[in-house]
């Protein structure tokens, strides 16, 4: 069987990486989310507050498993699949990997701990800090992965050691490759896109729940907050595509031309939509508007724009998929400032959440911001194409010399298989999670059968164990603790006896 | 000390973190399906719950580091092992899963297919990773233009495999021991069995193992006959085995466990002793190893990396030491475990 090792590595990589990226905007998003609503309760010290706070850090940890779990893969298969890549890019993309590792991941993988398991054992103000950490860890992943993702498509403080198949870049300024000339807008960039998938994640929850009629105050609270960080950040969002585009423009030109099916250099217009042909150099059934491309980037209409011809054709990308995604993704990115807009004129008019269709819309918005971001990396990355480091590697001179097709289409299947299942599995587990909701009001749970509420976990669990020998009953046990907690005696940690001398 | 040999130092230290952190969560994963109900399993479980993850960063940063400091290491072996390692990342991906999605519904059904699969997981991540160790240690062919140029069974050698094995037993003895520090009662008492059961067969299999480097991998042994002083890590590692069940018989667990842990520190070791200056010893011919020399990133990168990892490990030293802190004394069910 003669397999193309080239297109199913690429297909692998597309794979991998789309499905890793469901996970991490969610957890930037929802970690910036879950700062702002347990810093409410900390202000404020009344526990609805905190009963937001507990449930989206569920949800949360459940985002993050598969985020670390697909996210190893990642590292592993610049190795596997791409090692002349690795050999040649190792001496920059690495330092940023181990970066991301030293500074992100220890941090966040460590606090997630207190996040999820600690809230017994440490105080809210600790428990804030946690939360503050795993925030903050989660951003810094987005920056040195963004980073070395950047020096890819703008390399800069480098030069080329050796010739031939040994030729490798060298990092000569660690700080010029760090601040490579699209790092910084494609960071913010990528950061808001987060924040937007965050936003819309928690908004189409709360309004599920509003349209049920359960969890109203949980509902409306957690709506809010989104709503305030996912209307901000849609709107920032126009500033940072257009320096980005902009940016790219200057950068990347074939690129810019392959987003927006500019063929020919000469002024350009701005295509709101439409099928490129390549074979023809022309966008069809296209709705443009004359000169707008030229007046966007320069400022006047009839300023030329490089267009693809000005590159051999085997320099070129394609141009399909990048005019597509991108419109798809600049599309969407429009729809979330009107929709949010719609969204803040309702709060402030008091009929936010008395529109049943609105909150429908909403619902259903959260497929809106993943499909923006997987389409915004879609033509970020194909639009780099032919060249997996702009200008200086082949993406087709890239990949592992020991690896053959059938390997990859074995792993490729193994890939589909496990993530298919996962993808079913996540799914499964975050309904569950959202019809089981937030934990209700103390009050309405049933006081301890004892006279006196256990006085730690142990104690909880004693008391299960004696009723029949299950524990599996989490909720009598989150009941039983809720009751405990509502009891004047905090909950410590444990008072088993290797504690009790301490 | 230059540079080369100080990253080649600490990725020997990453590793040791990695293999006495995770070691222990592995273990608990080895030995998952030991226990008799519901109840013990979800204890065995949060006894890791809050820490497993971290520990698993141990390896990520030693996968980010070898790419930063040995990029032709980490592109040579990554590709050369391609479908082990692609099996070492399903199984890393259903055991991170297992654990997290294994509480969240409460059929039986449900939960019995996610502790085979945890158990699964577990099983073939140290068995993997043992064979890694085994053919590194046994050598790989390797080109002259630093490609893998074998096939599976130059992977899957009976040595690698008796070195995954060894894995599988030290690990399991780690968690055993590990467990019994963490529980209490009759599950406690049911460990003391199994620390001493893994002890038995970590003892067969590691000197199985000597025995087969002795023989069957000459060049192992020869930085030990140019530089007698690392018989030291010989005895260091002889008197830590020595000690484990030493301490076991004492009623000891915690003795047990530094013991255990100082057991996997003096193994990894032994293992750089044995492979310095090479990183990858070719097969073929020893000219075409990869070694700290001619396989490194360049100085300055070496030099940033450097102050990376001397700025950073202090703050990842503090927070490890802070969630171990928190997370002490014996395992409870709560209302947020597991």
């Amino acid at each position: 069987m003669d397999l193309d090792v080239l297109w199913l590595s690429r297909l692998q990589f597309a794979l991998t990486i789309m499905f890793h990226y469901l996970f991490p905007p969610l957890s930037i998003g929802l970690g910036a989310l879950m700062v702002g609503m347990e810093g409410m309760y900390l202000r404020t010290r009344d526990p609805r507050w905190s009963r937001i706070a507990r449930f989206w850090t569920r949800v949360f940890a459940v985002n993050f498993a598969l985020g670390v779990g697909t996210g190893i893969v990642m590292e592993f298969e610049f190795g596997t699949n791409w090692a002349t890549y690795s050999r040649f890019v190792g001496d920059v993309f690495g330092s940023a990997l181990a970066a991301e590792g030293v500074f992100a991941f220890f941090l966040e993988s460590g606090f997630l701990a207190v996040l999820v398991f600690g809230w017994d054992r440490v105080g809210p103000k600790m428990h804030f800090f946690a939360t503050l950490m795993v925030a903050i860890g989660s951003t810094f992943s987005a920056v040195w992965i963004v980073v070395a993702n950047s020096w890819q498509q703008t390399p800069a403080g480098f030069h080329i050691v050796g010739e031939g198949l040994r030729a490798r870049a060298e990092i000569t300024d660690f700080w010029a490759m760090v601040f490579n000339p699209s790092s910084m807008h494609r960071l913010t960039h990528v950061l808001l896109g987060s924040w937007i998938q965050g936003a819309f994640f928690v908004m189409s929850i709360s309004a599920w729940y509003l349209l049920r009629g359960r969890h109203r105050w949980f509902a409306e609270r957690s709506f809010k907050v989104a709503l305030l960080l996912g209307a901000a950040s849609s709107l920032a969002m126009l500033v940072s595509g257009h320096g980005q585009a902009s940016a790219v423009a200057v950068n990347q030109p074939a690129k810019l031309a392959a987003f927006e099916g500019h063929f020919k250099s000469g002024p350009a217009d701005l295509c709101l939509f439409g099928l490129p042909d390549s074979e023809a150099g022309a966008v069809r059934a296209a709705v443009c508007l004359p000169g707008g491309l030229s007046l966007l980037i320069h400022g006047d209409a009839d300023a030329p724009v490089v267009g693809l011809d000005q590159f051999k054709p085997e320099d070129r990308p394609p141009v399909a998929i990048p005019f597509l995604t991108y419109h798809l993704m600049v599309a969407l990115g429009m729809g979330f400032i009107g929709l949010t807009g719609l969204a803040l004129l309702g709060w402030w008019r008091g009929w936010l959440f008395e529109r049943r269709w609105l909150l429908w819309v909403f619902v259903a918005a959260v497929l809106g911001p993943i499909l923006a971001n997987q389409a915004g990396w879609v033509a970020a990355e194909v639009g780099r194409q032919p060249w997996v480091v702009y200008g200086l590697l082949r993406t087709s001179d890239a990949l592992s010399k020991a690896v053959s097709g059938e390997m990859v289409l074995t792993s490729i299947i193994g890939f589909g298989l496990i993530y298919a299942l996962l993808f079913a599995v996540w799914v499964f587990v975050l309904n569950e999670k959202i019809k089981h909701g937030p934990e209700e009001e103390p009050d309405a749970s049933a006081p301890p059968p004892e006279g006196k509420p256990p006085r730690d976990v142990l104690g909880a669990a004693a008391m299960l164990s004696g009723r029949g020998g299950s524990l599996t009953g989490r909720d009598d046990a989150a009941g039983l603790l809720a009751a405990g907690q509502a009891a004047p005696t905090k909950v410590e940690g444990p008072a088993g006896p290797e504690d009790g001398g301490r | 000390m230059d540079l080369q040999l100080f990253w080649f130092v600490t990725l020997g230290v990453l590793l040791t973190g990695y293999a006495i952190l995770d070691g222990f969560d592995l273990g608990v994963g080895i030995l998952h399906l030991t226990a008799r109900d519901d109840t013990e399993r979800r204890l065995q479980m949060n006894s890791i719950g809050p820490l497993w993850d971290g520990n698993e960063v141990w390896l990520v940063t030693f996968g980010g580091a070898l790419f930063a400091a040995f990029p032709d290491v980490y592109a040579t072996a990554f590709s050369g092992f391609y479908l082990p390692f692609m099996l070492l990342l399903f199984a890393l991906i259903f055991r991170g899963v297992s654990l997290e999605f294994r509480s969240k519904v409460h059929t039986a059904r449900w939960r019995s297919a996610w502790d085979g699969s945890f158990f699964a997981a577990s099983t073939l991540t140290t068995f993997l990773m043992g064979v890694a160790v085994g053919s590194a240690m046994r050598g790989l062919p390797i080109g002259p233009d630093r490609e893998f140029a074998g096939g599976l069974g130059d992977l899957l050698h009976p040595y690698a495999l008796l070195v995954g094995a060894l894995a599988v037993a030290t690990f399991a003895m780690h968690g055993a021991i590990y467990l019994h520090l963490k529980t209490e009662g009759a599950l406690q008492q049911r460990l003391v069995g199994w620390m001493w059961r893994t002890f038995g067969v970590f003892l067969v299999l590691y000197l199985l193992a000597t025995i087969a480097t002795l023989v069957s991998v000459p060049h192992a042994t020869a930085n030990f006959a140019r530089w007698p002083a690392l018989w030291v890590l010989v005895l260091l590692n002889v008197l830590a085995v020595a000690n484990i069940p030493r301490a076991i018989h004492q009623g000891r667990p915690a003795y047990a466990f530094a013991s255990s842990a100082a057991t996997i520190a003096a193994l990894v070791a032994l293992f750089g002793a044995a492979l310095f200056p090479n990183l990858l010893v070719s097969s073929l011919d020893p000219a075409w190893s990869l070694t700290l020399r001619n396989a490194s990133a360049s100085e300055a990168t070496l030099g940033t990396m450097r102050n990376i990892a001397l700025l950073g490990m202090p703050f990842v030293l503090t927070y490890t030491g802070i969630i171990y802190w928190v997370f002490r004394g014996k395992v409870k069910l709560g209302p947020h475990s597991y």
